[in-house]
């Protein structure tokens, strides 16, 4: 009975977040984000974020290395776009198992401590990986102008099935459909789909209760006679390949990949995404990354004149007043109201976005909370 | 865990409402592009420009300054304020009255002097916002990499300020344009300024941003100046936006090298020079012969950062704003009265990319890229500033001739910090396009980016 009814309510979350995700090129057209770049953004960013939330969210680990593997995951796709083929499933699949095999590495030497020692440890081996791919592997990574597709690459499987040239760039398909605008954006969705599913169905599996159990106190855990430390390598090795597949995403709707994705700022937008979002939740880090990915896409692209035309109906006066009070907090000035945004959501609800909607409900529905609990809106 | 169950699956449906809800019937009427191109104005009275420069980071500025002369253009193709270059543009085919009579609107971007983020940037003011054109960039690894962007996409790439040989060489593109001079124009304008200035037996040290740019204008340098008898010591590449360059400079003190060469740009040229000076390299005599510094690339932003310490330092660069012809004399009015300051090297090359592709817009009679690609190759053009200039049909480069600079020893004002030393004619700078610096690039063919 109960099992049933858990089943249930997986299904349930299931189709209302496919549902929620792939349509959201219509109900985020009216807030501008209804384009394919910020749509496969928003898809990408939401899956890196849910895979580290396997980690920091399940295990209470903090890693601050995590942008390395995402660089990982993209070199690998990019270099199977140029060797192999366009087609993205082979891509994805070298982006994820490199991205697994380079955490493994890792976190085997990560995971020897654990507080505060393993995120320096991971912060510093993320900037080794960032240096090395900036300078030092140029060979692999072409620096800071960033792997790119060039006509003169292999492309071996590709030549083989096909002998006419291509004209121009190749783009990235999946048989025979472009990886580019929507079709891309539908793609990264479903992988989405899919790693939410996985991380849902670990985070109910007595794997998932391990970490669990490793979050609220691992010296007991050790003490009932359990080694935590293959689950623990487990957990990051999958949150690695996460962080993989997302930037193997990057590089299918995008084939570019740049050192910069490995720097420790990248790392950082991860775990603040996570806690804007709502540490240990499942939706609550796509909802932080789809925030972050906004800002930094719409906020950043205000200028002086667009907030002249947004507050056009006030008089001159005051219309100037206005766009002088708010435009530090737009355009170049993104960062700062991201800043104070975060400091607000940290202060008030340590529990992220979630908590909020969470109050909101409470406080609104509350009374109404059980019989509605069955309701469908759709 | 039931708990959070029901919570979640209340989060869940709250946001499945608000969607449904924000439901809009916008999504299957997308940019149907039966029109042949992307982002057809079609019979829209306006059409849209995408500035794309640095508003943060080591460059930005020079981005600052690029959106300066962006806006300017604009509004001088949009027939408001004196016209600036419009008056001294030959031949000039706008009217005043926008592109192809419709008005020209535009968006900006913040690059961020990053490659992934320019092009995002780029990205959705080509997606969103329906921009025909992209244009800006202040580092060349971004200006590459925007260039594939608009290569794909479909749409015209009027390059910024990018000076990396690749831009041009091995990286071009068909819909990609560049009016900036670059690394090779630099060494072989500057190898003979330096040959009078400091003889043929020097040492040279290269301090170099590691980065597209920095490789090319490294090689090029050190190509013309091994040209001219001097040996070189040491290159010793150093990370963009580092800050702190006393790590790599304290080392060429005791290298045996008696000239410095910084293939450093932007805020990292003024933290470099400025810190070599400091370090009292140029107070230094080694082998009999005084320590000298050479930034082969120079601009009037730069070298005010930098203050004392650019006196006497040879470069060269793309234009300054004392020159005299009436197309800079013109462009510096308008941007002066505009802003109160003279216009950089950054701003000049953006204010002319942006007329030029108006212009040829205008001679093609459309928008459409491969169109306006025709219209801009081979073009040849005078009164931009540059004197006669010609774009290149096989590598999208405009030939022209190159500035060589010093840093002024008594500056008049804080803008007049440069003096040109030398004019170096077209002829001097000009190479094969398939020259090795530049060797391995394709332009491929043109795409209008239509479905």
């Amino acid at each position: 009975m109960l099992s049933k009814k858990i089943a249930n309510s997986e299904l349930a979350i299931m189709l209302i977040f496919s549902a929620v995700v792939l349509t959201m090129p219509i109900w985020l057209a009216p807030i501008g984000a209804g384009y394919p770049d910020l749509l496969q953004k928003f898809a990408i960013f939401g899956l890196f974020a849910i895979g580290y939330n396997i980690l920091f969210g399940m295990t209470g680990y903090l890693s601050f290395g995590h942008a390395a593997f995402l660089g990982v995951g993209s070199y690998a796709a990019v270099w199977s776009f140029k060797l192999l083929t366009m087609n993205v499933l082979p891509a994805v699949l070298f982006g994820v198992l490199f991205s697994g095999a380079f955490a493994f590495l890792i976190g085997y030497v990560s995971l020897r401590r654990s507080g505060i020692y393993f995120s320096i440890l991971t912060l510093a081996f993320a900037q080794m990986s960032y240096n090395l791919a900036y300078s030092v592997l140029t060979p692999i990574t072409n620096g800071e102008t960033g792997l790119q597709l060039t006509n003169k690459d292999p492309r071996i499987i590709d030549s083989l099935l096909s002998s006419e040239p291509v004209i121009g760039l190749p783009s990235t398909v999946l048989f025979g459909i472009k990886m580019s605008g929507y079709s891309g954006f539908y793609f990264c969705a479903v992988v989405l789909i899919l790693g939410f599913f996985i991380a849902l169905r670990i985070s109910r599996s007595p794997f998932g209760l391990v970490l669990k159990g490793i979050k609220s106190n691992q010296t007991r855990m050790k003490f009932t006679g359990f080694n935590t430390r293959p689950y623990m390598i487990t957990a990051f090795v999958i949150s690695g390949m996460y962080a993989g597949l997302a930037g193997s995403l990057m590089a299918v709707t995008d084939p570019l990949a740049g050192a910069e994705r490995m720097q420790w700022t990248a790392s950082g937008e991860v775990v603040l995404m996570t806690i804007l979002g709502g540490v240990g939740t499942l939706i609550g880090p796509v909802l932080g990354a789809g925030l972050i990915k906004y800002f930094e896409n719409i906020f950043s692209a205000f200028n002086d004149r667009a907030l002249h035309e947004l507050f056009a109906f006030l008089p001159d006066g005051v219309e100037n007043l206005f766009v002088t009070i708010v435009s530090p907090f737009v355009g170049e000035g993104w960062h700062l109201t991201l800043g104070v945004l975060f400091m607000i959501i940290i202060v008030f609800l340590p529990g992220g976005i979630i908590q909020g909607i969470e109050r909101i409900n409470n406080r609104f529905f509350k009374k109404s909370s059980s019989a509605k609990s069955d309701s469908n809106e759709s | 865990m039931k708990e959070t169950n029901i919570s979640r699956r209340s989060v869940l449906k709250g946001t499945a409402a608000l969607g449904l809800a924000g439901t809009a019937p916008m999504f299957f009427v997308r940019n149907a592009s039966a029109a042949g191109y992307l982002n057809d104005p079609g019979s829209a009275s306006s059409v849209t420009l995408g500035f794309n420069v640095p508003q943060t980071g080591a460059y930005a500025d020079e981005g600052a300054d690029e959106l300066r002369a962006y806006e300017l253009a604009v509004s001088h193709l949009n027939g408001e304020g004196d016209g600036g270059m419009m008056n001294t543009m030959k031949p000039l085919s706008l009217k005043g009255n926008g592109i192809l009579g419709k008005k020209v609107e535009y968006v900006t971007g913040d690059t961020q002097t990053k490659s992934d983020a320019a092009r995002a940037s780029a990205k959705r003011m080509i997606e969103k916002d329906g921009a025909v054109m992209i244009t800006g960039g202040s580092s060349s690894g971004v200006a590459i990499a925007v260039q594939g962007l608009c290569q794909e996409a479909g749409v015209i790439f009027m390059a910024g300020l990018t000076h990396s040989n690749d831009t041009t060489g091995k990286d071009k593109r068909r819909n990609g344009f560049r009016h900036f001079f670059n690394g090779y124009m630099s060494g072989a304008a500057l190898g003979p300024v330096l040959e009078k200035a400091y003889g043929t037996e020097r040492n040279a040290y290269h301090l170099t941003a590691d980065y597209t740019w920095g490789w090319t204008q490294e090689a090029s340098i050190k190509a013309s100046t091994e040209n001219i008898g001097w040996n070189t010591s040491n290159t010793v590449k150093t990370p963009v936006g580092a800050g702190d360059f006393s790590q790599y400079i304290t080392p060429v003190l005791n290298s045996g090298a008696d000239t410095l060469i910084l293939n450093h740009y932007g805020k990292d040229m003024i933290n470099s020079l400025t810190q070599a000076v400091q370090f009292g390299l140029r107070d230094k005599n080694v082998n009999g012969k005084d320590f000298v510094i050479i930034v082969p690339l120079y601009s009037r932003l730069m070298a005010q950062g930098a203050g004392e310490a650019v006196k006497g330092i040879f470069g060269s660069t793309n234009w300054h704003w004392s020159l005299a012809d009436e197309g800079s004399k013109a462009f510096v009015k308008s941007f002066g009265e505009a802003y109160g300051f003279p216009p950089s090297q950054a701003a000049h090359t953006c204010y002319v990319q942006a007329l030029l592709y108006a212009d040829a817009c205008e001679r093609a009679g459309t928008f459409m890229p491969c169109e306006v690609v025709n219209a801009l190759e081979g073009h040849k053009f005078d009164g931009m500033g540059n004197g006669p200039t010609e774009y290149r049909a096989e590598d999208h480069q405009c030939f022209k001739d190159v500035l060589v600079v010093k840093g002024k020893d008594n500056p008049s004002s804080q803008f007049d910090v440069l003096e040109v030393v030398e004019v170096t004619p077209r002829a001097q700078v000009e190479y094969a396009p398939d020259n090795e610096f530049f060797a391995g690039g394709d332009l491929g063919p043109c795409n209008n980016g239509a479905a």
